[in-house]
């Protein structure tokens, strides 16, 4: 299946340092939050990419191959991921199983190449963009634990929900940046 | 301020001649602190190309005015742009051409010395992965021993010295690294031998090496005989040259010795290695001059670029050499292995033919160093 990003950038056939040239210009045109698809034949962009995304604090989310070309998953790194968790109710990445085994939904809210990358089993998947317009995926009566990696989304779909009368939503904390346990794959 | 190639050949030369350079690698930093141009008289600097996309300002004061600086990175594209950048900031700098991919590939040969009857040996000495192939050469004809995969650097020099190949061995199934020996024997018409006891599972015909083989080179006394040493692997061939120099492949290196689990069997292969090491060594005459199929660190080079000493002075200074106690140099092979080289599983399968990969997958699966000793 294809990963859903915001924007594509062809740098096949390009070798160093072109790809990583060319992903840093890409990255400033994007905004905070979205996520870039670079395109790229050359072996040692995997590398590169990673340590160049950590250096520059983007988030790098993985990589794919397909037909020898990489496909590499980047998301511009966000400013609201320093803004302070406001809604007040919150459980622990460790509660959450038990709490999910008791009838909640587990929501992550992350983009939709984040949880491509790696998911808690079972999850559902709407990213905090479209969580708007598909309310009507949830379930009211059920308890919402919503995650994401930090906890800064989750916790402004978690004030969004509770706006829409939502009345059983909980935000986890702190995310899946910590999660201990396994994760899925959907690539 | 202008931008000068350097070559890996330039390289190697300084660092044969001890010179001193300044290098300024552009790789990521975990490419840079597994493997790097050594040289006894370097200077480095590691800084990520992908960190000097805006500028090379922050980095001018740490770059030498009293030495040559040369930027390298793994194939050269970013070396280049990193060059450009510090040229436009006025200094003078080299970048190297064909970056570490050509490092790593690059054949120094140098002679180690004169055999019986005008013959002559050579150490092809591939300083960028540390490993060493050898050439013995005798009135017009030539054994080679250990091949890298670049068998055109082979050929090209035997047509140079006028010498046909006549006869291509390998000490033992390589793991580390490719190797040319087949090949050169396919294109030259000579004989490839391979230890028929490493040799179970390869695709292709092969002369067995078994111990006790003598061949001769050109028409005089000239002889090449085989070894069998048992340890790094369970069909490791030595190799006694003129009666003047023993050839110990992977079993016996200056500073360290071989490592026996690259085929997963440690715990059965040890007792060989100590054998062979404690045992059948031990028997030969002390003024063999050791030439060994690898080296680990630039420290093990001599003046002249050669990695060579008297059996003699390894048995004397050797750590591997000298653990009285069986049960203990079976712990210290066996507790203490380094990581294991990159690829050695697909290296193993290329040397059976059993894979046949293109040559720039040959050169990804042989970037690195070798690691194939302990200490």
């Amino acid at each position: 299946m294809s990963i859903k990003a915001d924007v594509q950038l062809d740098a096949k056939g390009l070798a160093c340092p072109m790809p990583i040239v060319k992903t840093k210009k890409a990255m400033s045109n994007l905004a905070d939050g979205q996520i870039l698809e670079v395109q790229a034949t050359d072996k040692g962009s995997l590398a590169d990419l990673k340590a160049w995304s950590e250096s520059v604090g983007h988030q790098y989310i993985g990589t794919v191959v397909e037909n020898d070309v990489l496909l590499h998953y980047i998301r511009k790194s966000s400013n609201e991921e320093i803004e302070d968790i406001t809604f007040k109710h919150t459980i622990s990445n460790e509660e959450l199983f038990d709490r999910a085994s008791k009838g909640g939904t587990i929501l992550d809210v992350r983009e939709e190449a984040e949880y491509a990358f790696g998911h808690i089993e079972g999850s559902k998947s709407i990213p905090l963009g479209e969580l708007e317009d598909r309310l009507d995926e949830l379930d009211k009566d059920q308890e919402i634990l919503v995650i994401c990696r930090t906890g800064t989304r989750s916790d402004l779909a978690a004030q969004k929900l509770a706006e829409k009368g939502f009345t059983r939503v909980v935000n986890v904390l702190p995310g899946l940046s910590s999660w201990k346990g396994d994760l899925s794959k959907k690539i | 301020m202008v931008v000068i190639k350097m070559t890996a050949s330039d390289v190697a030369r300084k660092v044969i001649e001890n010179k001193e350079l300044f290098i300024l690698d552009v790789r990521n930093k975990d490419a840079f602190h597994d493997w790097k141009i050594e040289g006894h008289s370097f200077d480095y600097l590691n800084i990520p190309y992908f960190d000097l996309l805006d500028g090379v300002d922050e980095i001018l004061p740490k770059l030498p005015t009293d030495k040559d600086i040369l930027v390298v990175c793994a194939k050269e594209g970013s070396s280049l742009m990193v060059a450009e950048m510090v040229s436009e900031a006025g200094r003078d700098v080299f970048y190297l051409e064909g970056g570490m991919k050509s490092w790593s590939s690059y054949l120094e040969p140098i002679k180690v010395g004169h055999l019986t009857g005008g013959g002559e040996l050579y150490q092809f000495v591939r300083l960028g992965k540390g490993c060493l192939s050898y050439m013995v050469i005798s009135e017009g004809e030539a054994a080679i021993i250990d091949a890298v995969r670049f068998t055109d650097v082979f050929t090209n020099f035997a047509k140079e010295k006028h010498v046909e190949i006549k006869h291509v061995f390998d000490t033992h199934l390589h793991a580390d690294h490719i190797s040319g020996g087949r090949h050169i024997a396919e294109a030259t018409g000579a004989t490839y031998y391979l230890p028929s006891k490493d040799a179970e599972e390869v695709v292709f015909n092969y002369t067995p090496l078994e111990d006790g083989l003598t061949v001769e080179i050109g028409a005089s006394q000239l002889e090449v005989g085989a070894l069998y040493s048992p340890g790094h692997t369970i069909g490791s061939t030595s190799f006694i040259v003129d009666s003047r120099y023993l050839l110990t492949g992977d079993i016996l290196f200056i500073d360290s010795i071989g490592r026996p689990d690259l085929a997963g069997l440690a715990d059965d292969w040890v007792g060989d290695l100590r054998e062979t090491l404690y045992h059948r060594y031990r028997e030969l005459a002390e003024d063999l001059i050791v030439l060994p199929a690898h080296f680990m660190m630039i420290d093990e080079l001599n003046e002249d670029g050669t990695v060579a000493k008297r059996l003699g002075d390894l048995f004397a200074d050797n750590h591997g050499l000298n653990i009285e106690r069986e049960e203990e140099f079976r712990h210290t092979v066996t507790d203490h292995l380094p990581q294991q080289p990159n690829a050695y599983e697909q290296i193993r399968q290329v040397n059976m033919g059993k894979i046949l990969p293109e040559n720039d997958e040959q050169t990804e699966m042989e970037i690195g160093p070798n690691r194939c000793a302990v200490r």
